[in-house]
C-alpha cells in the first residue's frame, strides 16, 4: 500500500496543483463578479433587482454537474458559438469550461454572502460616513464594503472550503485535477482504498490551510476581535 | 417665553448686527408613520451661538438634530445653513434631497457627534480623524495626518492614535470622535446626547473637551441632559415637549424660572442639587 503511493505520489501532487488552479482562479473570478450581482441584487432599479436575484437562483438552485455539462456538451451543439472567436482555445477546452462554471456558481454564493454582509454593517457606521459628507460612492468603498467583507468572512472562509470539495465534478469532463488523477490510478492499479483514502488526504489538508488561513486574515483585517 | 419662535417666514435670518445665522431652521414637521414626532419647531443659531437643547426622552431631540444634517428628512419646513436653502424634493409619499452633492457639501460644514460614537472599527482612531479630510475634501495626507495629531493631543488621546476603538474608554471614543468631526472644519458642531452612553467617571473628560470648544467661541447645538454644563457653556437653552419648543431662552430663565408645567417637572427630575440656580449674574 505504501509502495503504491511512494510510487505514484508525483501523480497526486500535479492533480493537487490543478485543483489549487482551478479553484485559485475560480474564486478571484467569482469574487470579482460577486461584486457587481450584489450591488444589483440591492439596487433600487427593479428590473435591475431581478436580473440579480434571477442569476442567483439559477446558480444556487441547479447542481454544478448539470451547470459544467450544460456548458460543455451545450456549447458545442451551437455552430455559432464554434465558429465564435471564444471557441479556439477557449470554449472547447474543459480547463476553462471548469473555471467559468465553478467561478458563476461561486459567484452567485459570494454576491449572497456580500448582500448579508452589507446588510449587517451597523446603521451608525453609515450614519457617520453620511455625517462628514461622503458620497454614496466614498461611503461604499471606504466604509460598506469593508466592513461587510469583514462581517462576512467567515462564510468566505466556508464558500471557498466548498469550492475545493466541488472542484473535483472537474474531473467528469476529463481534467487531470486530484480526483481526476485519483480515478485514473485507481483503475490503473485496482486500489480504491489507499489512493481515495490519500486524495482525500490531501483534500483536507488544503482545506485545513484554507480554514487557517482566513483566521489568519481575520486576526489581520480585525484586530479587535481578539482583545 | 412660551411661543418664542421666530415668525413665520421664508427668508434668510440676520441678527442685529446684520449678519447671516448659522443655521436656521424653519417650522419643521416630521412623522414616522402616525407618529408625529416634530410638530413645527424652529431655532436659529447665531455665529458663537452655544444651543442646548432638553427634554425627556422621545421627546424628538434627536430627530430635530438630525433633521438639521438630513440624517432624516423632515416632511415640511426649512433648514438654511448661512444663507444657503437646503433644497428638498417633496412629493406624496416621500422627501429626499434634491440634490445629492449640495446636502454632502453641507454635511462637511456640519460636525456630528453621536452618542454612540460610530467611529468607524476598521480603522484606527487616526485614520478615522484622516478619512474624511481625505477622501472627501481631498486633502493631501501629510497635511491630514499633522492636522489630525494635532487635535488628537488637543482631545487628549495622541498616544491612542493607532488603537483600534474596540480598545478604547467609552471617554477615549468619544473624544476620537469629536477630533474625528472637528477634522473637517465644520462651521458648526452638533451633538447629540455626547455622555449619555459614558461610565459617570468618564462624563467630566468629554464636557472638558466640549466646554473647551464653547470657550473658543465655536457654534454649537448640543442635546443633552447634563444640566449644570448645560447651563455653565449655552447661550440658549430650548426645552422640548412633545415635538414642540415648549421653553426657549438663556439659562437662567429657563432653569431657574420655567414657565410651564412640564417643564417644571422635568427640570425637578433632571436638576441634581447642585444644579440648582443661583439667580446672579
Ligand atoms: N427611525 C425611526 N423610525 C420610527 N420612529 C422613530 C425613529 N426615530 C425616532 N422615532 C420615534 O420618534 C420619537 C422621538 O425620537 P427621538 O427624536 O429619538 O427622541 P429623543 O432624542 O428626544 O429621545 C420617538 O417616539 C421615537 O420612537
Ligand atoms: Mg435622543
Amino acid at each position: 500500500m505504501v509502495e503504491v503511493l511512494l510510487q505514484y505520489y508525483p501523480e497526486f501532487f500535479k492533480g493537487l496543483r490543478l485543483t489549487l488552479i482551478l479553484v485559485g482562479l475560480s474564486v478571484c473570478i467569482g469574487f470579482l463578479l460577486s461584486l457587481p450581482i450584489a450591488l444589483a441584487r440591492l439596487s433600487n432599479i427593479r428590473p435591475v433587482r431581478r436580473l440579480a436575484k434571477s442569476y442567483i437562483f439559477f446558480f444556487r438552485g441547479t447542481p454544478m454537474l448539470v451547470q459544467l455539462f450544460l456548458l460543455y456538451y451545450g456549447l458545442s451543439q451551437f455552430e455559432s458559438v464554434k465558429e465564435s472567436i471564444l471557441w479556439k482555445g477557449f470554449l472547447e477546452s474543459p480547463f476553462w469550461c471548469a473555471v467559468i462554471a465553478i467561478s458563476f456558481n461561486s459567484a452567485a454564493y459570494m454576491a449572497e454572502i456580500l448582500v448579508g454582509g452589507i446588510r449587517a454593517v451597523p446603521r451608525g457606521q453609515i450614519e457617520a460616513g453620511l455625517a462628514v459628507g461622503m458620497s454614496a460612492h466614498v461611503l461604499f468603498w471606504r466604509i460598506t464594503l469593508p466592513q461587510a467583507i469583514r462581517i462576512a468572512l467567515p462564510n468566505y472562509s466556508n464558500e471557498v472550503i466548498f469550492l475545493v470539495k466541488s472542484s473535483a465534478l472537474a474531473s467528469t469532463i476529463t481534467l487531470m485535477d486530484l480526483t481526476g488523477v485519483t480515478r485514473t490510478l485507481v483503475s490503473k492499479t485496482y486500489m480504491p482504498v489507499p489512493m481515495y483514502l490519500f486524495a482525500g488526504l490531501l483534500y483536507i489538508s488544503l482545506n485545513y490551510t484554507i480554514a487557517k488561513f482566513f483566521k489568519i486574515l481575520e486576526r489581520w483585517l480585525i484586530p479587535q476581535r481578539h482583545a | 417665553m412660551n411661543d418664542a419662535s421666530p415668525p413665520l417666514q421664508s427668508s434668510v435670518v440676520m441678527n442685529r448686527k446684520g449678519s447671516v445665522a448659522a443655521v436656521s431652521v424653519l417650522d419643521l414637521h416630521k412623522s414616522y408613520g402616525s407618529n408625529q414626532v416634530l410638530k413645527g419647531v424652529s431655532l436659529v443659531a447665531q455665529d458663537h451661538d452655544v444651543i442646548s437643547i432638553i427634554g425627556s426622552s422621545g421627546s424628538g431631540k434627536s430627530t430635530l438634530l438630525r433633521c438639521i444634517n438630513l440624517l432624516e428628512m423632515p416632511d415640511q419646513g426649512e433648514i438654511r445653513i448661512k444663507d444657503e436653502l437646503i433644497a428638498i424634493k417633496r412629493t406624496v409619499n416621500f422627501a429626499k434631497p434634491a440634490k445629492a452633492k449640495q446636502i454632502e457639501r453641507l454635511r462637511t460644514r456640519l460636525g456630528m457627534v453621536f452618542q454612540n460614537f460610530n467611529l468607524w472599527s476598521h480603522m484606527t482612531v487616526l485614520q478615522n480623524v484622516i478619512e474624511a479630510p481625505i477622501h472627501v475634501k481631498k486633502i493631501p495626507n501629510s497635511e491630514a495626518i499633522e492636522k489630525a495629531e494635532a487635535l488628537l493631543h488637543k482631545v487628549g488621546i495622541y498616544d491612542k492614535r493607532h488603537e483600534y476603538p474596540a480598545f478604547l474608554s467609552g471617554g477615549e471614543k468619544q473624544r476620537a470622535a469629536i477630533a474625528r468631526a472637528l477634522a473637517m472644519e465644520p462651521q458648526v458642531m452638533l451633538f447629540d446626547e455626547p455622555t449619555s452612553s459614558l461610565d459617570p467617571e468618564r462624563v467630566g473628560e468629554v464636557l472638558k473637551v466640549i466646554r473647551t470648544l464653547a470657550e473658543e467661541g465655536r457654534t454649537m447645538i448640543m442635546v443633552t441632559h447634563e444640566m449644570h454644563f448645560a447651563r455653565e457653556v449655552s447661550s440658549e437653552i430650548i426645552y422640548i415637549h412633545q415635538g414642540k419648543i415648549a421653553e426657549q431662552g438663556k439659562p437662567e430663565q429657563v432653569l431657574g424660572d420655567p414657565q410651564t408645567e412640564q417643564c417644571r417637572n422635568f427640570l425637578a427630575r433632571h436638576l441634581r442639587p447642585r444644579d440648582t440656580l443661583k439667580l446672579e449674574p
